[in-house]
C-alpha cells in the first residue's frame, strides 16, 4: 500500500462521498434516459431538469417507516441490505481512478473485487430468505443460482487479463494497456465479463431474481423504506463497480490523449459503459431463469475456456 | 338465414319426431326444445355422431322465466329455461337447444364431461340462478364471492344496491370474507405432496402486474414448474347482464362499452345487432361502413395494447410506450369522431350517434400513412428479437382440436391453423363488402398468437383504409321507427311522429317480444349477445357470452408443466381482459 498519507483518508472520503452521490444521481440519470429512449419526459418537475427528484427521493425513502414485516426473520431481514451496500463499496477500494487517485493499492486486487462481488449474493438469499415470502423466496433461489454460476466464468473471463497483465494489481493491468486497450486482443473476454457482470448486477435482461411481471421484486418484495433504499443503491453503485472494472480491464482505465486529465478519460468511459446499461435495460426483454443458467454453462463457460487456453497458448508461442 | 332443415331432419329421424319443438326466433337460428332426460343423449350426437358435427358449445346459459310475459307462443312451460347455444365450423351453423326445467331451484344434468368447456358456464349458470347440476366435479360460485347469500340473476335478487340496504363491513364480516379467500387444496382435489416432493401454493393476484387486473390464480408448484393453476375469477363482476334486465334497450349502449374495455364500441355492435335483429331494423349503407371503422380501429387499438404488455410480461419495457402513443393517435381519431375515447358509446339502435365530423378523413388518412411504419419497426423491436422467441415459441401449445373442445375463438384459434374468422365465414354490418385476408398460423404457441395479432392490425388497417375511400354517402340512421333517438324531421308536421319520438326517448323503445342472438368476431374472439325481448321497454334478459371466458378457463390445461415464467408469456398471449371474463 504505498499511498501518500496525507491524501490517504482525502481519497477515501472522496470515492465513499463520489460513489454514494453517482448511485443517487444515477436514479436520475436513469430515469431521464430511459425516458428519452421511450419517448416520453420522465421525471421533469422537481428543480431544474427534474434533478431534485433525487432529493425527493432521498427523503422519501429516509422518512418511510422502517418496518420490519412481523413473519420475518428480524437480524437477518436488517443484515441482508447492509451486506449488498457494504460488500460493493467495499469493491471500490482496488478500483485506480487515476494515478495516485486509489484507496488500497492492493497486488491481489482483482481477487479482492471478486471475493466481494461474491459476497453480494448473500444479501439476495438472506434477504429472500429472511422474508419469509414466496415470492421473495423464489426471487431469492434464482438470484443464488444465478450469481453462483456466473461468478465462475466471470473470474475465468478475468483470467485472460491477468495473463497479459502478469499481475493481479489492478494499477499494473492498467499501465499493461498503455500500448494496447486489453478490449482487442481479449475481446472475448470482454463480452464475457460484460455479460457476466450484467448478471451479478441482476440488471435487465438479467433481472430474473427480480423479475417484476412475474415475481413482483423478488426478493425484495418485503422491504421498504431505506432498507429497500439500500438495496437501490446497491444496485446503482453495482454497476457502477462493473463499468469501472469493465474501464479499468480493458479499456485502459484512465489512459487517453494527453489534452485531458486522467480522471476525466476514467469518468468519460465509466459514463458510456453506464448508459449501454441503461440501453440494454430499455431494449431487451428477460430470457427464462433456466435458459440463462443454460445459456452460461453451455456456451458462456466453454468460451471462456477456449478464451483462456488461447490466451496462454499465445503468450507462450510470443515469448518462445 | 341458415339452412336448418337438414339438421332438424338428422334430428328428428334420430330422436323421433315428437321429441322436439320447434321455437321460431327472430333471428332465425334453429331452436329446439327438448326434455330434460334426453338432454345428454341429443348433445352427444350432435357432438360426436351426427355428420358434420356441432363441435363447440358456443354458449351456455339459463333464463329465469318465472315474470315472463309470455304470449301466446307455443312452447313448454318452464320456471327456468337452459339454453345451450352449439355451433357447427363445418355447416357454418348454430343451433339452439332449450330445456325446460321446472320447480324453484331445479336440477339438470351436467354436460361436464361432454364439454370441457361446460365446466365454467355449469358453475356460472348455478351461480347465477341457482340451479344444480348433477354429475358436476366442481359445482361452486365462480363469479360471486362465497359468501354471497341469493343469486343474482334470478329475478327476485334485487338489482340494486338501495334495495339491499347500506353496506357495513364489521369485522366479523372481514373475517368471514378473509377466510372464505383462504385456498384450500383438498376442497380442489389438489395434493399437498408427491412421492418426493412438498407443493408450494403460490398465491398470484388478484393484486399482481401480470395478470392485468384484477385476477387471481392459485398455482401448485413443484420447484418452479406448475403442477396445476386454478384460477380465481369473479373480482371485476359487475353484473353487466343483470343490469341489462333494468335499463331501457337504449341506456344499455353504455354497459356494453365497458365489458371488453379495450373493444370499446365493438361491444355496441354486438348488442346492436342483436337489438336491430329483434326490431326488424337494416341500417343504411352509411352506417354499416362508419361502424366497421370504428370497429376495425378499435381493433388495432386492442391489439396494440395486448402487443406493448405482451412483450412486458416478457420484461421488454419500451415497447408498451410506444404502442399506447400510437393507441393515443388512434384515440385522437376516436375523439375527432365520437368525443369520448375508450368508452365513446357512439352506436345507437338503428344508426349511429352523429354523422361523421367534417375532416375526418384527414385524421384517418394520416394515420393510414403513419402506422405501417411503426409496425415495421415493432416487428424488429420485439417479433424478432431473439429472447421474445425463446420465450414464446413452444410455450402454452394447444391444437385446433383441443381449442375448439375449450371454446377457443379468435386470434388464439387462429393461431392453431384454424382458418374461421366471423368477419369472413358469417359477414354482418357490411363485412362482406371489403377486401381483406384472414392471417393464420399453425404451431398453437404463444408466438404463433403474436404472429396472428400483428398481421391482423395490417388488415384491419386496409379494412380503414377502404372505408376511407368507398365511404357512402347517406343518412347515419335508419328511418324506422325504433331507431333511437328516431329521426326527427317530421315531428314538427305530423303528431304520430311526434308521439312515437316522445316515447321512444323518454321511455325507450318498446322492442318487439322475441330473441335473437348476435355474435361478432370482436378483438378477442367470438363475442354474443343473446337478448331475450317480452315486448317491453327493456330486455326480459341479456346474455353476454365473451371470449375471454373460455379463454381463461383453458389456463389450467395449458400452463400445467411449464414454469411461472412461461405463465407469464401465456397470459400475456391469450389478450384477455379482466371485464370481458366477468362482465
Amino acid at each position: 500500500m504505498e499511498t501518500a498519507a496525507p491524501n490517504y483518508f482525502l481519497i477515501i472520503g472522496g470515492v465513499l462521498f463520489v460513489m454514494l452521490n453517482v448511485a443517487a444521481a444515477l436514479i436520475w440519470v436513469e430515469r431521464r434516459m430511459l425516458a428519452l429512449w421511450q419517448d416520453r419526459y420522465g421525471p421533469n418537475r422537481a428543480g431544474p431538469f427534474g434533478l431534485l427528484i433525487v432529493a425527493a427521493d432521498s427523503i422519501k425513502l429516509f422518512f418511510k417507516q422502517d418496518w420490519v414485516p412481523p413473519f420475518a426473520d428480524k437480524p437477518v431481514f436488517v443484515l441482508a441490505p447492509a451486506i449488498v451496500v457494504i460488500s460493493v463499496l467495499l469493491s471500490f477500494v482496488v478500483i485506480p481512478f487515476a494515478p495516485g487517485i486509489i484507496v488500497a493499492d492492493l497486488n491481489i486486487g482483482l481477487l479482492f473485487f471478486l471475493a466481494m462481488s461474491s459476497m453480494g449474493a448473500y444479501s439476495i438469499i438472506l434477504g429472500g430468505w429472511s422474508s419469509n415470502n414466496k415470492y421473495s423466496l423464489l426471487g431469492a433461489m434464482r438470484g443464488a443460482a444465478q450469481m453462483i454460476s456466473y461468478e465462475v466464468f466471470m473470474g475465468l473471463a478475468l483470467m485472460g487479463v491477468v495473463l497479459m497483465a502478469g499481475s493481479f494489481n489492478l494499477r499494473e493491468i492498467v499501465e499493461a494497456q498503455r500500448g494496447l486497450w486489453f478490449f482487442i486482443p481479449q475481446i472475448l473476454g470482454f463480452i464475457i465479463f460484460f455479460i457476466a457482470g450484467i448478471a451479478e448486477t441482476h440488471r435487465l435482461p438479467f433481472d430474473i431474481p427480480e423479475a417484476e411481471s412475474e415475481l413482483i421484486a423478488g426478493f425484495h418484495s418485503e422491504y421498504s423504506g431505506m432498507k429497500f433504499g439500500m438495496f437501490f443503491i446497491g444496485e446503482y453503485m453495482g454497476i457502477t463497480l462493473i463499468s469501472c472494472m469493465l474501464v479499468t480491464l480493458y479499456f485502459g482505465g484512465w489512459l487517453g490523449p494527453d489534452f485531458l486529465p486522467p480522471i476525466v478519460w476514467f469518468i468519460i468511459k465509466v459514463v458510456a459503459f453506464l448508459m449501454i446499461f441503461i440501453l440494454l435495460r430499455a431494449s431487451m426483454p428477460r430470457p427464462r431463469y433456466d435458459q440463462l443458467m443454460e445459456y452460461g454453462w453451455k456456451i458462456l463457460l466453454p468460451l471462456t475456456l477456449v478464451n483462456l487456453m488461447v490466451t496462454a497458448a499465445v503468450l507462450l508461442w510470443l515469448e518462445s | 338465414m341458415e339452412n336448418n332443415s337438414n339438421t332438424l331432419l338428422q334430428l328428428q329421424a334420430r330422436f323421433g319426431e315428437d321429441t322436439f319443438t320447434q321455437q321460431t326466433t327472430r333471428d332465425e337460428m334453429l331452436t329446439l326444445w327438448l326434455p330434460m332426460d334426453k338432454t345428454i343423449d341429443v348433445l352427444t350426437f350432435l357432438k360426436k355422431e351426427v355428420p358434420e358435427p356441432f363441435k363447440l358449445l358456443f354458449d351456455l346459459t339459463a333464463i329465469d322465466e318465472r315474470t315472463k310475459n309470455r304470449g301466446t307462443n307455443h312452447i313448454p312451460k318452464s320456471t327456468f329455461t337452459l339454453v345451450y347455444h352449439l355451433f357447427s365450423f363445418t355447416r357454418n351453423e348454430f343451433i339452439r337447444l332449450k330445456v325446460a326445467l321446472q320447480g324453484d331451484f331445479p336440477t339438470a344434468p351436467s354436460i361436464s364431461s361432454l364439454w370441457a368447456n361446460a365446466n365454467w358456464y355449469e358453475r356460472e349458470v348455478y351461480d347465477m340462478f341457482g340451479i344444480r347440476f348433477s354429475g358436476h366435479p366442481h359445482l361452486s360460485r365462480i363469479l360471486m364471492p362465497r359468501t354471497w347469500v341469493g343469486h343474482p340473476l334470478r329475478k327476485e335478487h334485487p338489482a340494486r344496491a338501495t334495495e339491499m340496504g347500506p353496506f357495513q363491513l364489521y369485522d366479523d364480516k372481514v373475517d368471514l370474507e378473509q377466510a372464505a379467500l383462504k385456498f384450500n387444496p383438498e376442497e380442489w382435489g389438489l395434493k399437498r405432496q408427491s412421492d418426493d416432493s412438498d407443493f408450494m401454493f403460490l398465491n398470484i393476484g388478484p393484486q399482481h402486474p401480470g395478470t392485468h387486473g384484477v385476477l387471481r390464480i392459485i398455482l401448485q408448484l413443484d420447484g418452479e414448474d406448475i403442477v396445476d393453476a386454478i384460477p380465481d375469477i369473479g373480482f371485476h363482476h359487475r353484473g353487466a347482464e343483470k343490469m341489462g334486465e333494468r335499463q331501457s334497450w337504449h341506456t344499455y349502449i353504455p354497459y356494453t362499452d365497458r365489458v371488453d374495455y379495450l373493444g370499446g364500441v365493438m361491444n355496441n355492435l354486438a348488442y346492436l345487432q342483436g337489438v336491430e335483429k329483434l326490431a326488424g331494423i337494416e341500417v343504411p349503407e352509411r352506417v354499416k361502413y362508419i361502424r366497421v371503422m370504428l370497429c376495425e380501429l378499435f381493433r388495432i387499438a386492442s391489439h396494440l395494447v395486448w402487443y406493448g404488455t405482451f412483450a412486458q410480461d416478457i420484461g421488454q419495457l419500451s415497447p408498451v410506450f410506444y404502442m399506447f402513443t400510437d393507441r393515443e393517435k388512434i384515440f385522437d381519431i376516436i375523439e375527432g369522431i365520437c368525443g369520448g375515447r375508450m368508452h365513446p358509446n357512439w352506436f345507437r339502435i338503428g344508426g349511429v350517434a352523429q354523422d361523421l365530423p367534417i375532416g375526418w378523413e384527414n385524421l384517418v388518412q394520416s394515420f393510414i400513412d403513419y402506422f405501417p411504419k411503426r409496425l415495421k419497426e415493432y416487428d424488429a423491436m420485439v417479433m424478432k428479437n431473439s429472447i421474445f422467441k425463446a420465450r414464446t415459441v413452444g410455450i402454452g401449445i394447444f391444437t385446433a382440436e383441443e381449442a375448439i373442445e375449450w371454446g377457443v375463438t379468435g386470434p388464439n384459434l387462429r393461431a392453431c391453423g384454424m382458418d374461421w374468422d366471423f368477419r369472413k365465414k358469417r359477414p354482418y354490418s357490411g363485412y362482406e363488402l371489403f377486401d381483406f385476408e384472414v392471417p393464420v398460423a399453425s404451431n398453437g404457441d404463444c408466438y404463433d398468437r403474436a404472429i396472428v395479432r400483428v398481421a391482423e392490425m395490417r388488415q384491419s388497417l386496409r379494412i380503414v383504409e377502404q372505408c376511407l375511400k368507398n365511404m357512402p354517402d347517406g343518412p347515419f340512421k335508419s328511418d324506422h321507427p325504433l331507431t333511437t333517438p328516431p329521426i326527427k324531421k317530421n315531428t314538427m308536421h305530423d303528431i304520430e311522429t311526434l308521439i312515437t319520438h316522445f316515447l321512444g326517448v323518454s321511455w325507450g323503445p318498446v322492442i318487439p317480444a322475441g330473441e335473437a342472438m348476435s355474435c361478432i368476431e370482436a378483438t378477442k374472439g367470438a363475442n354474443g349477445y343473446y337478448l331475450t325481448s317480452d315486448g317491453n321497454t327493456s330486455p326480459y334478459r341479456v346474455r353476454i357470452r365473451t371470449p375471454s371466458f373460455p379463454h381463461m378457463q383453458m389456463l389450467p390445461y395449458i400452463s400445467k408443466g411449464y414454469t411461472v415464467a412461461d405463465l407469464l408469456s401465456i397470459l400475456g398471449a391469450m389478450d384477455y381482459v379482466l371485464a370481458d371474463i366477468d362482465r
